[in-house]
Parts: C-alpha cells; sequence; structure tokens
C-alpha cells in the first residue's frame, strides 16, 4: 500500500449477465497520470469492467474506489460528477449539432438562454489550452473521424474529467490521426489525468502503454510493465497460446482477369455520388486489398459488383461476362461470392436454421431444388458436411443462425460462399469484430480459396490484416482509387496518407 | 374584385390555417424528440369535444381550452406508454391513437351535436388598422382587422417554440434525443422523461388545435369535424422540413386551400366550379396537396434533405451489453 490512493481501484468485481459470467473477481488497480491499457480478446469483459466505472452497469459484487474513496454509480451523470468520463468506441455525439453544442448538452449551465457567442470563445479557449485544436462553430458531421475523436476527448475534459477512459479508440482512425492522438493522451498525462485505454491490438499497446492489464474470459490474466513487454508476450497472455501474427502464404499467381470494373459511377443511399469513375482489374489466383477509412465508398462498391446497388455509369464483367446492373441472382450464377461485412442482416437470415442458411443461394439448382421442391435430406447431409468441415462449432444443423457467436457465423458464410466453387470473392470486413483464432481461421480461406485460383477483393479497414493478405493494395478515398501500393510494411505512413485523401506518388508494384 | 377575391382567399387562410398551425406545432415539436406521432387526428378531436362540452357547461370558453389542452396531452400519454415504455411501433400506435380519438368523441360527443349557442372565443377587433394610408382599409384590416384571438396566439407561439428549439438548453436537450438519443444519455439526459414530456407537449397542442376550431373556426361540435386536418399536420411537419417559421407559412397556405373551394365556387368563368358534382373534386384540393407531400417526402433521401430528426421513431434501447 502506497500513500497515494490510486486514480482507480477495483476490487472483487463480478458482474453476471443471464447465462454469461462477464467479469469474475476482477482485482484492477491504476495510478494517477498514467496510461493503463485494458487489453484482451472481443467478449473477455473490458468494456463491461469499465462500463462500471462509467455508471453504465452495477457490479454484482466488489468494490470500486476512486482516489482511495469508494463510490457506487447508479447513472453515467454520478461517473461524470465524480470526474470519470468514457470516450466510446462509437462516438456519443450529435452529428446536426455543432461541437460547442456537444460540449454543453450534460452540462448543468446555462440553465436556460445560451450565448452562443459567448460559449463559443469559452471552448475555443479551452481547445488551444489542451492542444485540441477544433472549431467551435462547425457542426459534428462536417468533421473528420480524427477531429471528432479530439471533440469527445474535449467534452470530457469539459465535464471534468479527470479520469479517462478511451474505447478502442484507434479502430477508426488513420495511422496519422493514431499518432496524434497518441501526442494527446501524453499530453494529458502530463497535466495530472489518467487515461485507461481498452483495446486488443497489441501494437499500439506496446508502444502507448504504462501497464497493461491482460483480461481472458472475464479474469484478470496478469498487469504487466507496458515498457518492458512485448508483443508476443502480449498476445500469448490475451489468447493462452502462441499466435501466428502474419498468415503464410505463396507467392500470388495470378492469371486471367477474373473481375474487371470499368469506370463505375454509383450514389450512396443519400443520393450523393458514392464512386466517382472507378475501374480496378482482379485477377485470379491474387487478393487485391482495398484500404481506406470507412465511408469512402467501400459498401457500395460491394454492392454494386454483387448487383446489389445501380452504376450509373460504366461496366463490371466476371471472367468476361457483363453483370453490370444485372440481378442479385444473376451474379450469384456468374460465380460471385459475398461476404458482407453486415453478417446479421445481409450475409445470413438469423432466423432460419444453419442448414437452411447454407443453401442460401443454391436452392434453385439441382441437386438441392430442381423445379419447386427441396431434397432436405440432401440439404441436411451438406449442411452436417460443410459444418465440419469448416469448423463452426454448433450443436446442431437445426439451430438458427442467431445463435452462432460472431466467429461461427462467419465461417458458416463462408461455407456457403466457398463450396459453390467461387470465381470471384467480394469480401467486406471479413474478420470485424472477431478474436484472434476465428480471424487465423478467416484468412486462412480466403487465402486458401486464392490458391484454387479465386480472385479476391478484400475491403478492410485494418491495415494489417490488408498487408498481411493482400498481393496488391489499392487505396480507396471519396469514391475513386487514389493510389496502388505493394503490401509492404515499409510503405504503411504512405498508406495512411492516401487514405487521408494525399495524392502520393506511387510505383506499381509488379 | 381581384384583389378583394385574393384578400379573401388570403384572410380565410390565416383564420382556418391557425387550428392546422397548433397541430403541427404540436407534432414538430413531438418529432424533433425523437417521437413519431400520427394520432393528431383524434387528439385534435378530442380537444375539440372537450373544449367544447366544458365550455358549454361552464360558459367560459377559456376553462374549454385549458381542458382541452389537457385532454389532448393525457391522451397523448397513451402513445408515449406504447412507443418510449412498450418499445412499440409508432406508427401502429399512433395509428391506434386516432382510431381511440375518433371513436371516443363520436361516442361521447352524441348529445353536444345539437347545442349551438356555445360561448366562443372573442375577435380582437384592431379598428386603427383601417386609418392607415393606402393599404389600411384595403388589405391590412380585411386581413387582421376582425381575427380571433386565436391566431395572434398562433402568431406568438411561432417565434416562442423556435426559441425553445434553437436558443435554450431544454431546446438543446430535445433536439439531442431526436437525433441522437444514446449521445444524450451518456452524458446525463433522461431520453424517456423527456420524450415523455414532449410527446405531451404535442398532445397539448394538438388539444389546443381542437379547442380553436371548436370554440372559434367552427364554433359547434359535429363528428368527425376535424376533417383529416390532423393528417395535413403530419404532412405539413415534413412540407416544413421540421422548422416552426416554415410550418406558419405551410399552416397558412393550407387553411387557404381548404377555403378555396368555396371561392372558387363564385368565379363564373371556370365551369365546373359551380357544378355540384364537379365541385367536389375541388374540395379534393387540399387532401391531394397532403398526399403530395406525404409522397414526396417519404423517399428517405429527401427527407433527410429536409432535415428529418435522425432518431424519427425509433425507440430508443439503452446499449446493449458491451462485449
Amino acid at each position: 500500500m502506497s500513500n497515494t490512493p490510486y486514480a482507480l481501484e477495483m476490487r472483487g468485481i463480478t458482474k453476471r449477465f443471464p447465462g454469461v459470467l462477464a467479469n469474475d473477481d476482477v482485482n484492477f488497480a491504476v495510478e494517477k497520470g498514467e496510461i493503463h491499457a485494458l487489453l484482451g480478446e472481443n467478449g473477455a469483459g473490458k468494456s463491461t469492467l469499465m462500463n462500471m466505472v462509467n455508471g453504465l452497469y452495477r457490479a454484482d459484487e466488489g468494490k470500486i474506489l476512486l482516489d482511495g474513496k469508494p463510490v457506487k454509480f447508479s447513472s453515467p451523470r454520478d461517473a461524470i460528477d465524480s470526474g470519470v468520463g468514457m470516450v466510446h468506441q462509437h462516438f456519443m455525439l450529435v452529428p446536426t449539432q455543432t461541437v460547442s453544442e456537444n460540449l454543453i448538452l450534460g452540462q448543468k449551465a446555462p440553465r436556460f438562454y445560451i450565448n452562443y457567442k459567448k460559449l463559443e470563445q469559452d471552448i475555443a479557449e479551452l481547445s488551444r489550452k489542451f492542444g485540441l485544436a477544433v472549431d467551435p462553430q462547425a457542426k459534428i458531421w462536417q468533421l473528420s473521424v480524427g477531429e471528432q475523436q479530439r471533440v469527445e476527448i474535449l467534452k470530457m475534459l469539459y465535464q471534468g474529467a479527470k479520469l479517462l477512459i478511451m474505447d478502442e479508440p484507434t479502430a477508426v482512425l488513420t495511422p496519422q490521426e493514431v499518432t496524434d492522438l497518441f501526442k494527446t493522451l501524453r499530453e494529458m498525462t502530463a497535466t495530472g489525468h489518467t487515461i485507461i485505454f481498452i483495446s486488443h491490438k497489441l501494437d499500439e499497446v506496446v508502444e502507448i502503454a504504462d501497464k497493461v492489464t491482460v483480461l481472458r474470459r472475464g479474469k484478470v490474466v496478469a498487469t504487466v510493465d507496458g515498457h518492458a513487454t512485448s508483443k508476443a508476450e502480449l498476445a500469448r497472455l490475451m489468447v493462452g497460446r502462441e499466435v501466428l501474427f502474419r498468415i503464410k502464404k505463396k507467392p500470388a499467381e495470378p492469371t486471367t482477369d477474373a473481375l474487371v470494373i470499368d469506370s463505375v459511377s454509383c450514389e450512396n443511399d443519400r443520393g450523393l455520388p458514392a464512386l466517382r469513375d472507378l475501374s480496378l482489374t482482379v485477377r485470379s489466383g491474387e487478393v487485391v486489398g482495398i484500404a481506406g477509412v470507412a465511408g469512402n465508398g467501400q459498401t457500395e462498391l460491394a454492392q454494386v459488383i454483387t448487383g446489389l446497388r445501380e452504376a450509373k455509369f460504366g461496366t463490371i464483367t466476371v471472367q468476361g461476362q457483363n453483370v453490370t446492373n444485372q440481378s442479385a441472382t444473376a451474379t450469384i450464377d456468374q460465380g460471385l461470392a459475398y461476404i458482407p461485412s453486415d453478417r446479421n442482416g445481409v450475409g445470413s437470415s438469423p432466423n432460419l436454421t444453419l442448414a437452411d442458411n447454407l443453401i442460401l443461394k443454391s436452392y434453385r439448382k439441382p441437386p438441392i431444388g430442381p423445379g419447386w421442391r427441396i431434397d432436405l435430406k440432401l440439404v441436411r447431409s451438406q449442411a452436417e458436411k460443410l459444418i465440419e468441415q469448416f469448423d463452426v462449432k454448433t450443436p446442431s444443423a437445426d439451430l438458427p443462425a442467431r445463435l452462432l457467436s460472431g466467429g461461427n457465423l462467419q465461417k458458416l458464410i463462408l461455407a456457403r460462399e466457398i463450396s459453390r466453387q467461387p470465381k470471384v470473392i467480394i469480401a467486406v470486413y471479413p474478420v470485424r469484430g472477431l478474436d484472434v483464432g476465428a480471424i487465423e481461421s478467416i484468412h486462412q480461406m480466403l487465402i486458401d480459396e486464392r490458391d484454387r485460383g479465386a480472385g479476391i477483393l478484400l475491403i478492410s479497414e485494418d491495415l494489417d490484416e490488408l498487408l498481411s493478405l493482400s498481393d496488391r493494395i489499392v487505396v480507396l478515398f471519396e469514391g475513386q482509387i487514389v493510389g496502388e501500393v505493394p503490401p509492404e510494411d515499409e510503405r504503411i505512413d504512405e498508406i495512411g496518407l492516401m487514405m487521408a485523401g494525399t495524392k502520393v506518388e506511387h510505383s506499381h508494384a509488379t | 374584385m381581384e384583389l378583394v377575391f385574393l384578400i379573401n382567399i388570403i384572410e380565410a387562410g390565416l383564420r382556418t390555417g391557425t387550428p392546422l398551425l397548433f397541430a403541427t406545432l404540436g407534432e414538430l415539436i413531438t418529432e424533433r424528440a425523437g417521437v413519431l406521432n400520427l394520432g393528431v387526428e383524434g387528439m385534435m378531436l378530442v380537444g375539440a369535444l372537450a373544449g367544447f362540452a366544458v365550455a358549454s357547461s361552464t360558459g367560459n370558453p377559456w376553462i374549454g381550452v385549458l381542458v382541452a389542452m389537457l385532454a389532448g396531452g393525457a391522451i397523448s400519454l397513451l402513445h408515449a406508454f406504447v412507443s418510449i415504455t412498450l418499445r412499440g411501433d409508432q406508427v401502429v400506435s399512433g395509428l391506434a391513437l386516432t382510431f381511440v380519438g375518433t371513436g371516443l368523441t363520436s361516442v361521447l360527443g352524441a348529445p353536444y351535436v345539437q347545442i349551438r349557442d356555445v360561448p366562443r372565443l372573442s375577435v380582437v377587433p384592431l379598428p386603427f388598422l383601417e386609418n392607415i394610408p393606402l393599404i389600411g382599409s384595403s388589405i391590412l384590416y380585411p386581413l387582421f382587422g376582425e381575427q380571433n384571438i386565436i391566431f395572434f396566439i398562433g402568431l406568438l407561439l411561432v417565434p416562442a417554440v423556435w426559441f425553445w428549439i434553437e436558443r435554450t438548453r431544454p431546446g438543446l436537450q430535445l433536439r439531442a434525443i431526436g437525433e441522437k438519443p444514446a449521445a444524450a444519455d451518456a452524458v446525463g439526459v433522461n431520453v424517456g422523461a423527456l420524450r415523455y414530456f414532449y410527446v405531451f407537449v404535442g398532445g397539448v397542442f394538438a388539444g389546443l388545435a381542437g379547442a380553436s376550431l371548436s370554440l372559434a373556426v367552427t364554433p359547434l361540435w359535429i363528428d368527425e369535424m376535424t376533417a383529416g386536418q390532423g393528417w395535413i399536420a403530419v404532412g405539413l411537419v415534413i412540407f416544413a422540413g421540421w422548422n416552426p417559421w416554415r410550418a406558419l407559412m405551410g399552416a397558412y397556405i393550407f387553411g387557404a386551400l381548404r377555403r378555396m373551394p368555396l371561392d372558387l365556387q363564385a368565379v363564373a368563368w371556370l365551369p365546373f366550379a359551380s357544378n355540384p358534382i364537379l365541385g367536389v373534386w375541388l374540395n379534393m384540393i387540399p387532401y391531394l396537396f397532403t398526399i403530395l407531400a406525404l409522397i414526396f417526402s417519404s423517399r428517405e433521401a429527401i427527407r433527410k434533405r429536409l432535415g428529418a430528426p435522425a432518431a424519427l421513431g425509433i425507440p430508443y434501447v439503452r446499449g446493449e451489453r458491451g462485449a
């Protein structure tokens, strides 16, 4: 026991949800002025633990102490009043309101009339003080993701937060923005703030954290010194076994053009241009990665290829067959496989059984469904075969798909798509939200498909994933391809710059 | 002649547009808080009957107005309970509220259909307008000189509502819970309670709209006397782009449109206008516009561009348990 109390101390915290033990007797202590990383796979209980400090949940057992004093929060408001602020992964900002308005939303003053002029001056001053430059008059939707995050941090500081919890803050940032964020965080600890940094990314934890606490299945595995640890050690603690960081693969042997996108333009849901005159070729036997910050046309690109969105201009061909503005059924028949980002909404039908989900793309044709009837026996035996082959963990093929975990559902979707031996696979954020184990197997499946001769278009916001899987990386910005880069680690800054819209003189990969 | 004709239509627009204005403002406030209440028609009817009944039994129209507002607010809580507490489908619940209001007033209102001499809200005479040179006697007086007091209340309410929404802290919270309730919740704003409050406010306004119909514009009680004005108000909110000032404009325009069939019947050179069978078509004009407004605004892209609150019609559930 030292004399200065911990900024935050959690003793014997247990939290149960129906059927789940989310946190199991967790002891966790954060010293004043440090950056303490909370590391763990998805579902390890990191966010649950922090949501108890933040007032969203109440612990079933255990004690929480702030600066040595026990606290009991029953709402986020209580936590804010005690100087705890949380920056959520999905920003809690009102897009149509200005920076200033967002900052005062939860404040007690002003009580009624808002003097915007004075307010904006105050906030400009505050943002200068903390080196977080934002325009107080700007509407949130006009800001980049990095700027929005700055507003979130500013909001917490404005509310007087001393302890700042950041939930996977880098997930949506470009590499440059991450650098800026880290600088800001260091400046904040220098002024006496304490930061808890929730993450499952090892690189950044090693880079930023003074201390690292690793959670696995709701329990604390270890707390280590952030400066003395290594990626490999943390990964072992986190997963409980040794982990391969980069998938092993042979050099690609691309052959003919599998997917050719020629000068395609389309609109997004708001009727605004989403793709502008985009051209791209994917050859059989290669993985082409599309890097870019989400919202630059990725979703629309996948939809326009798979017949789910109208192309205003341009043509799309799959192995020479024109599929432009064909129905989704037609693109399926042309040998196009689609792994959408929305697993529950687009990739599967949550209330159908696993077996039914597996035939969603093949029930129209022999051998399963010649004409109007479906050969249920065959469906069943095929489903069981695929479930085993693709290692989908489930007690039965008759279970509704919604009961599967994210990783198992994704394996199920891959099983359906890959079993049809597609010529082209469009994979959108295929491992988003999955843990290290599931990521490994999904990646291996995609590489196996490449080696079989499929052309793969991989859309991802995770640069590590892109570098590990892709044979070529192109960068998408505001609906256009701004450059092509070979997948080499030393080019990561270049990719980051292009993701932020900077055109870089690029050398073509061969 | 031409000017008189035009002034007549505009004056009628101001007069008959005022109940529409109240209903539209109320629905606008409710929708800005993120709750879609399609029960405006029903709430208006409840307000109209409550106001009429109380005014005729107490002899004081103002007590009638007050009770009408409370009645409108009270019945709106049905919708609040279903859509906020039970997180039910807001469209279904709102429609149900309209049915409830229509049925309830039809039954309870039967004894009042015969009553004619109910104390009504008074006209505010402004004789000095006639003395203003040039436009006084020809334009200003005919337009504003003999308007009912509710017209002026309506005029005052618009800037008040605008100020509340755009310039005050409660208004900031109102906008936040309609745009992104999770953000408001995260900083300690009580989303559920505030939504209840603003649904209630919408009901109060609809009740006022009803009372202004039955105690001022057409001072009597007839079954379903709102004749679809509640629906026009729902369309007007969209037409107005959720902006009180544009709601004012829209309400007056639709008021004038409702009146126009009558005026057009007097125009000799329109062949169908005076024909009683063809004249029916003229009566459809305001509804036609409502339908057009609703069709036009049903495209999500257009709605977003007009400025629909992002969380409109979506029940708020505090974040599912974090993984």
